[in-house]
């Protein structure tokens, strides 16, 4: 702290104290224009400030006045607000926009460059900074693809909503710099460029020319992650060295930002090819039948787990040694939960489509999946299962012959509104050498239904105390409610009562849930409505 | 098209997804769309009020559960021909569509999605009851520009919350819509989305006038996060197994209360609680004796079932104050239709 002795009497040293620490400059003066104390913010911002002298300019220039008034001093823009006191003194206060400026830059790059893992929305994040805070004009342009293209996203400072194009890598060489900064050739160099080069795409309409271009590389996992090419219109002022460093943190923290989000999208490009095999399929149309499936997942992120339930329609043109069946509609579920459980899933769907080119006999499939699955080399390689084929009858009828092994045998909503469990046993697949079947063979009259489940629901744990198990009784009941629904909506509603039965929990100890059901006749509903 | 006409198919479409006939209606809303009727008509003055009136229709017990289901069923799947028809060209942004978590009320956020699709909008509709990591991982993957998010009963307003709240962390704004935010928006305001519309065809004007393209920081120093939930909320919410085996056994002998419909109301409970709101418990509560004086079981029982919770939950007084407010309510209701019965048929919401 400067003060002046004797000028405006001691100032006790908690003042003082407090004063030194304030981060806004003050200064006062006496009546005669003479500064009697100045704290160490005032002294930074500006330093000709020096008590029992006159306050120096830019102080001299700012009347007193409640908002005050923005003053360019010593390369800061500076904030100053003077303010009358007792006895014809008048303070000054100082803020340091520069400064306010900076952090808040920080703030927002550090917020809006961490949130997203898309790199389009890094792109747009980086485009908007440079756009808010140091440019009239920012661009972000990505690393060229294989097919030599490069997408871009542009900003400009008072405009709402970025834009977006894509442009052929041979053009981003008519920028200066910008070829050597995509290819990672100018490491953290803040390329000051000549405007006159600019080429016609790199500006928005309507823009005018620049006056300055800035152009740096962002780098990225080893690999450049792209460039960006900040501009300022003709007659603005050039970039100085504080706007260069600024510029240059933009570009590393939006290279981290679009390099991150590019390996999570590599990674989930894969995972997305891998596990499409893996996902229940889409429901084919049948005549004289209906069916829907639904399948929850216990692991929330991805959508694939242990149970599966798949539909094998009959060759549409069998020819010499591919065996003629009906259609065939499949459910189970496999040991354990998650991608493990979910590759033994595809494997076993998998082997059956091989094994109905040769074999349409149920028991026969199932004896021979429970072999391959014995001889499998990972361990716990146990699958329980229902195999239904579905054959078309007279009136309309639906006729189900049921293979089940290990798994909770179909229920049956008959017209009349009962539940009706199927009565077909079987042993579990995977387990043992010999496996016996107990098949069983269905009629379905128009409007009657056959429901495949898994015992995710059945074993839910929750209901109103949050410790009871769902049980066979209550889908049997549930399922009882629905008689006279389309299947989709039956399905949905079952899934949606064992949902609400697992009630409000994060779901992370519920099972993999899924549930087939295959109502018999075409479209509308026969019932008493 | 003029109005009486598009009157007239609406009560002839009410009358063939009354009776589940797909085709029946797939083919009227088809064949107005093949007059020129625009799509979003259809979806907007026909189907939907449509729906409405099959909510009605079970509420007031003229339809059972299982009719009303397949109405929504077929409504459904007309929406999706309706999609599959009508292909717009893609001139606007992208948006990702979804439920909130625990939402399975789907067919309002779908035709909200037709109808943004319809507008130009390239959408990703999510479905039901979508889990918070499993969007999340979708709007990393697509980066779109917004996404709008449907919840149509309050019950699912907190776990709406972590959900928005998680969307604009990944600098994703969100519309949020659906009569769960309440009829003014009133929910979406305090749960800090981005914006609110409460039709279909309002997202799309609200879309169109441009959302910001980061969402603003949460305002903290406001009273908004602050006053959200709070320690009875999570009192409530640890122990609401607890409170409803208590509340069941000093209702025991009174079998027109189901653990349904008590589940009901905790969650009902619950979520004032959160939102701070009475009217959202109120309006419940009045809903709920309106729809059981349709199955001929008096009102009495709720201020019953009400009177359970408030003796059970002697260290709650703001959820205390909420159910006295229910309670007045109820008694309001009662004698209004005072037919005696114990017949209970399903009143699931």
């Amino acid at each position: 702290m400067r003060g002046a002795a004797g000028s405006a009497g001691p100032v006790p040293d908690l003042m003082a104290a407090l004063l030194e620490g304030s981060g806004e400059g003050i200064v006062l003066c006496d009546a005669d224009g003479v500064v009697t104390l100045a704290n160490a913010a005032a002294a930074r911002m500006v330093p000709r400030v020096e008590p029992g002298l006159p306050a120096p300019a830019p102080l001299d220039s700012v009347p007193p006045s409640p908002e005050g008034r923005v003053v360019l001093h010593g390369g800061r823009a500076i904030r100053i607000r003077a303010q009358a006191v007792s006895g014809g003194m008048l303070a000054w206060y100082l803020t340091d926009l520069s400064a306010a400026r900076r952090t808040e830059f920080l703030l927002e790059a550090g917020r809006r460059l961490s949130a997203s893992l898309n790199p389009h929305r890094c792109a747009r994040a980086a485009a908007e900074l440079g756009a808010d805070f140091l440019a009239d004009m920012a661009i972000v342009l990505l690393p060229p693809t294989y097919r030599r293209r490069i997408e871009w996203v542009r900003a400009v400072s008072g405009r709402y909503g970025p834009e977006e194009g894509v442009l052929p890598a041979a053009e981003a060489a008519e920028v200066p710099g910008l070829s050597d900064a995509l290819a990672g050739l100018r490491h953290g160099v803040a390329g000051q460029q000549d405007p006159g080069g600019a080429p016609g795409w790199l500006l928005p309409e309507g823009f005018g020319p620049a006056g300055h271009l800035l152009v740096l590389p962002m780098p990225g996992n080893g690999v450049p992650a792209g460039a960006i090419v900040l501009a300022r219109r003709a007659g603005r002022p050039p970039f100085d060295d504080d706007d260069q460093v600024m510029a240059r943190d933009l570009a590393a923290r939006a290279g981290a930002a679009v390099s991150a989000a590019s390996l999570f999208r590599e990674q989930s490009t894969i995972n997305d090819i891998l596990t499409g095999d893996l996902l229940p399929p889409e429901l084919p149309e049948i005549e004289g039948m209906r069916l829907a499936g639904r399948l929850r997942a216990s692991q929330q992120a991805g959508a694939i787990g242990g149970d599966f339930y798949d539909v094998y329609l009959p060759d549409a043109a069998p020819d010499g040694g591919i065996v003629e069946r009906p259609p065939l509609v499949i459910l189970g579920d496999v040991c354990g939960k998650g991608a493990g459980a979910a590759v033994l899933a595809g494997q076993v769907r998998h082997s059956l489509r091989t094994l109905l080119l040769l074999e349409c006999r149920l028991d026969r499939l199932l004896e021979l999946l429970n072999r391959s699955l014995i001889a499998s080399p990972s361990p716990n390689s146990y699958v329980t299962m229902i195999l239904a084929a579905l054959r078309t009858g007279p009136d309309d009828h639906v006729l189900v012959d049921l293979v089940v092994a290990g798994h909770p045998p179909p229920l049956v909503l008959r017209k009349d509104g009962t539940v009706e469990e199927v009565a077909a046993r079987g042993s579990l697949l995977g387990a043992l050498k010999e496996i016996s079947l107990w098949p069983a063979t269905l009629d379905l009259e128009p409007g009657e239904v056959c429901l495949l489940y898994s015992d995710g629901i059945t074993e839910a744990f929750g209901g109103p105390s949050g410790r009871e198990m769902y049980g066979e009784a209550r889908l049997k009941e549930a399922l009882a409610t629905c008689a006279g629904m389309p299947v989709e909506a039956l399905v949905e509603r079952l899934e949606q009562l064992s949902t609400e039965w697992l009630g409000g929990g994060p779901g992370g100890g519920a099972d993999d849930r899924a549930l087939l059901a295959v109502r018999a006749g075409a479209g509308r509903t026969e019932t008493s409505w | 098209m003029v109005r009486q006409d598009l009157e007239a198919a609406t009560g002839r479409y009410l009358n063939l997804i009354g009776r589940a006939d797909e085709e029946g209606a797939a083919g009227l809303v088809l064949g107005l769309i093949g007059e020129g009727v625009p799509a979003e008509d259809v979806l907007l003055r026909v189907i939907a009020p449509c729906q409405r009136r099959v909510g009605e229709l079970w509420a007031s017990n003229e339809w059972p559960v299982a009719r009303e289901h397949g109405a929504t069923a077929v409504s459904e799947r007309v929406v999706a021909a309706v999609s599959g028809r009508v292909r717009p060209t893609e001139t606007r942004g992208r948006v990702a569509v979804a439920c909130a978590d625990g939402e399975y009320h789907v067919l309002p956020t779908r035709i909200m999605a037709e109808v943004l699709r319809l507008r130009g909008w390239q959408v990703d509709f999510l479905g039901a009851s979508v889990p918070g990591p499993h969007l999340i991982t979708h709007l990393h993957q697509t980066g779109p520009d917004v996404v709008a998010l449907g919840c149509m009963l309050p019950t699912r307003l907190p776990r709406a919350h972590a959900t928005i709240a998680a969307c604009q962390a990944v600098g994703i704004p969100v519309l949020a819509g659906g009569a769960g935010f309440g009829a003014d928006g009133r929910f979406a305001r305090l749960l800090g989305a981005d914006a609110w519309a409460p039709t279909a065809d309002a997202a799309a004007d609200r879309l169109a006038a441009g959302l910001p393209s980061f969402p603003a920081v949460p305002d903290d120093s406001g009273d908004t996060a602050v006053h959200l939930g709070g320690e009875e909320y999570a009192y409530l919410t640890r122990h609401r197994a607890d409170l409803l085996a208590r509340v069941m056994d000093t209702l025991t002998g009174r079998p027109e209360h189901t653990a349904e419909d008590l589940g009901n109301m905790a969650d009902f409970l619950i979520a004032a609680t959160y939102v701070h709101d009475a009217a959202l418990f109120t309006d419940f509560v009045v809903w709920t004796c309106r729809v059981l004086e349709a199955r001929q079981v008096p009102a009495e029982s709720v201020v019953l079932g009400l009177g359970a919770f408030h003796d059970v939950l002697t260290d709650c007084p703001d959820a205390r104050a909420l159910l006295n407010e229910g309670v007045a309510a109820a008694q309001a209701c009662c004698g209004r239709s005072a037919r005696p019965a114990d017949q209970r048929t399903e009143t699931s919401v």
